[in-house]
């Protein structure tokens, strides 16, 4: 710990301040306390926004009584949870869930990575550079207009892809009011949002591979093709695997504001996940104690995920968060 | 790379395959966005009956002249305009110094501060507390909560920065200006932000894009009509099929139906405008911005 660990005086290379005297925790502070000032705005938006919350949680436990406030109210043990285990939504809000995030992950994952290497084999500098720049852009929409996009574009009446799909012999099928294609229209579209964006973190590690590998995968007479399975695959492995693990955290949580956007009365059977359930328990029916528990088994799922895919990651790769 | 020089059959095969990819997702992606444009210009009739493919048909301005005369837009344009500079604003105010901070290799306190905020990256309270402890501090259906919020910091934004701090700020220029009679401030204000644009403009456009697309506060905590930002007012244009209120659109329901989908491809097209007028200037700093944050992540 930094707080008494004397070796990392050395390499800290302090100028001036005498290092001599004895580090108690006022002797660093005193040093220290611009630097404490500096940062002590954000420390405490932090504890108000994000902490308290935390502690927050224990709603999920309480009986929310309006005028006892967030932390107030009697205490009742796991009954909301129970009471989520047993109610008739439970399966369907776990499988919606977890068949979104997952084909989101599937799919959406190694799209960037497959961009990426296609971006990397570009030699035309121009053209190179205008794809760069289309593909990135549609990160930039807010959800609301994508959503929108997604309305005006696929309606079977009027949108142009909506007409396609009529064409192409579809009739009935609505993409937007439809239990079979909810997911792929929400998978694709997160996909063509974010594909470019998301490809630029790969691009990075591709540009920082040292090119004294691709000289000595040339002179054994590698092809193109064996340049990017042998050189470049293993080259971006750590990037991937850092990514994975963050996504994977997510697993459960997905986007809940496209989701809640794209919903309607004839895709609700697929499109109704945990989050878009406790916005409605919660914010709209105001039932706060069952809203919290539920999003805590959420939180929970999610932050144990990460755990695992970080502890198996640790393990096969010696990569790791932390 | 030197490939061109050796140049044979399969060399060839294999760009055909690249290029005709590419061109396939440049097509793909770009497409979308240029038929909004197109069929915000054209004749709305043309266009649902699918005549309108490369080029503006029947040319009118119509959706945008309904656009300009319905006040809800210009009154969602202004809070979020309100709400994104005053936002960006704290953002970096609160971001900078604490990113500073930690970047100095001397402060004691600098790895349990690093893990106290990303902490907050993998565990949070959830909606249902979060809810509760803004209507405690009574900051529902007012302004403040689209600039206070857990997103004020944002963690991956202070990481980016803090490692730009450290891999742009070379140790002797701080130990040149100790020795000059600068303390942290002045050395902070007068030294690392003048010399720190590229980051500053990255992460100041992160946070004002969150910002201008932020949907969620406006739909958790604002019943206010008149506090609603612009992205609430596209819900209700785009998705809800709100027809609106004033204009010639409310003349009669099936004249409205007619005009709506140009109405949306408009109001796609003026809400997203001040996003895609500042991304060419920026756009040389993405790269720059993720590489930085993804040396150390």
């Amino acid at each position: 710990m930094p707080f008494i660990n004397s070796q990392t005086n050395k390499a800290d290379n302090i100028p001036i301040i005498p290092l001599q005297k004895k580090k108690t925790i006022f002797n660093t502070f005193k040093r220290d306390y611009q630097l404490w000032l500096l940062i002590l705005p954000a420390i405490v938006c932090v504890i108000i926004f994000n902490y308290i919350p935390m502690y927050g949680i224990q709603l999920a436990f309480r009986e929310y009584d309006f005028t006892a406030g967030l932390t107030g109210g009697e205490w009742v043990g796991l009954k909301y949870f129970e009471q989520f285990i047993n109610s008739h939504m439970f399966i369907d809000l776990l499988k919606n869930t977890v068949v979104l995030s997952l084909t989101t992950i599937l799919i959406g994952f190694p799209a960037p990575i497959i961009l990426a290497l296609l971006i990397n084999q570009i030699r035309w500098k121009r053209g190179k550079k205008i794809l760069q720049t289309t593909v990135y852009l549609p990160h930039f929409i807010s959800i609301v207009v994508l959503v929108g996009l997604l309305n005006v574009l696929l309606s079977p009446n009027t949108g142009i892809l909506g007409l396609l799909v009529n064409k192409l012999g579809f009739e009935d099928l609505n993409l937007l009011a439809s239990t079979k294609s909810f997911v792929p229209v929400y998978v694709l579209s997160d996909v063509w949002q974010h594909v470019g964006w998301n490809s630029i973190i790969y691009l990075a590690a591709l540009s920082s591979v040292d090119p004294q590998l691709y000289d000595a995968a040339k002179i054994d007479g590698a092809n193109r093709w064996q340049i990017i399975r042998n050189v470049e695959i293993p080259a971006i492995i750590p990037t991937i695997i850092i990514l994975l693990i963050l996504n994977m955290g997510h697993i459960i949580s997905t986007g809940f504001e496209k989701i809640f956007l794209m919903q309607n009365s004839l895709n609700l059977p697929v499109s109704e996940v945990i989050e878009t359930y406790v916005y409605k328990i919660g914010i709209i029916s105001n039932q706060f104690s069952y809203a919290a528990a539920i999003g805590l088994f959420n939180t929970l799922i999610n932050f144990t995920l990460l755990l695992l895919m970080n502890y198996i990651a640790k393990r096969t790769s010696k990569i790791s968060l932390w | 790379m030197g490939f061109l020089k050796t140049k044979n059959k399969s060399e060839l095969i294999f760009d055909i395959i690249i290029y005709t990819v590419c061109a396939l997702v440049f097509l793909v992606i770009a497409y979308p966005l240029y038929f909004v444009i197109i069929a915000s210009v054209s004749d709305s009739t043309l266009v649902s009956t699918g005549k309108v493919l490369l080029f503006p048909k029947g040319f009118s301005l119509f959706g945008y002249q309904e656009i300009f005369q319905d006040s809800r837009i210009w009154i969602g344009y202004r809070n979020t305009m309100i709400y994104a500079l005053g936002g960006t604003f704290v953002n970096l105010l609160f971001t900078l110094p604490a990113a500073y901070a930690l970047s100095r290799q001397e402060f004691r306190a600098r790895r349990p501060l690093m893990f106290f905020f990303v902490f907050t990256m993998f565990f949070n309270g959830g909606l249902i507390p979060t809810y509760l402890l803004m209507k405690d501090l009574s900051m529902i259906d007012t302004m403040w909560v689209f600039i206070f919020n857990p997103v004020t910091v944002n963690v991956f934004n202070l990481i980016i920065t803090r490692t730009f701090f450290e891999s742009t700020i070379p140790n002797e220029m701080y130990e040149a200006a100790i020795m000059d009679g600068c303390n942290h401030f002045k050395f902070f204000t007068k030294i690392v932000l003048p010399l720190s644009k590229a980051v500053i403009s990255v992460i100041g456009l992160y946070y004002l894009v969150w910002h201008w697309n932020d949907f969620f506060t406006g739909l958790i905590y604002i019943r206010d009509y008149s506090l609603q930002p612009l992205q609430i007012v596209l819900r209700d244009i785009l998705i809800s099929n709100q027809v609106f209120a004033e204009g010639a659109g409310s003349t009669g329901s099936g004249y409205a139906q007619r005009y709506a989908d140009q109405v949306k491809y408009g109001v796609i097209i003026v809400s997203t405008l001040p996003i895609l007028v500042v991304y060419p200037f920026l756009q040389k700093y993405f790269e720059k911005g993720v590489m930085i944050g993804s040396v150390k992540g």
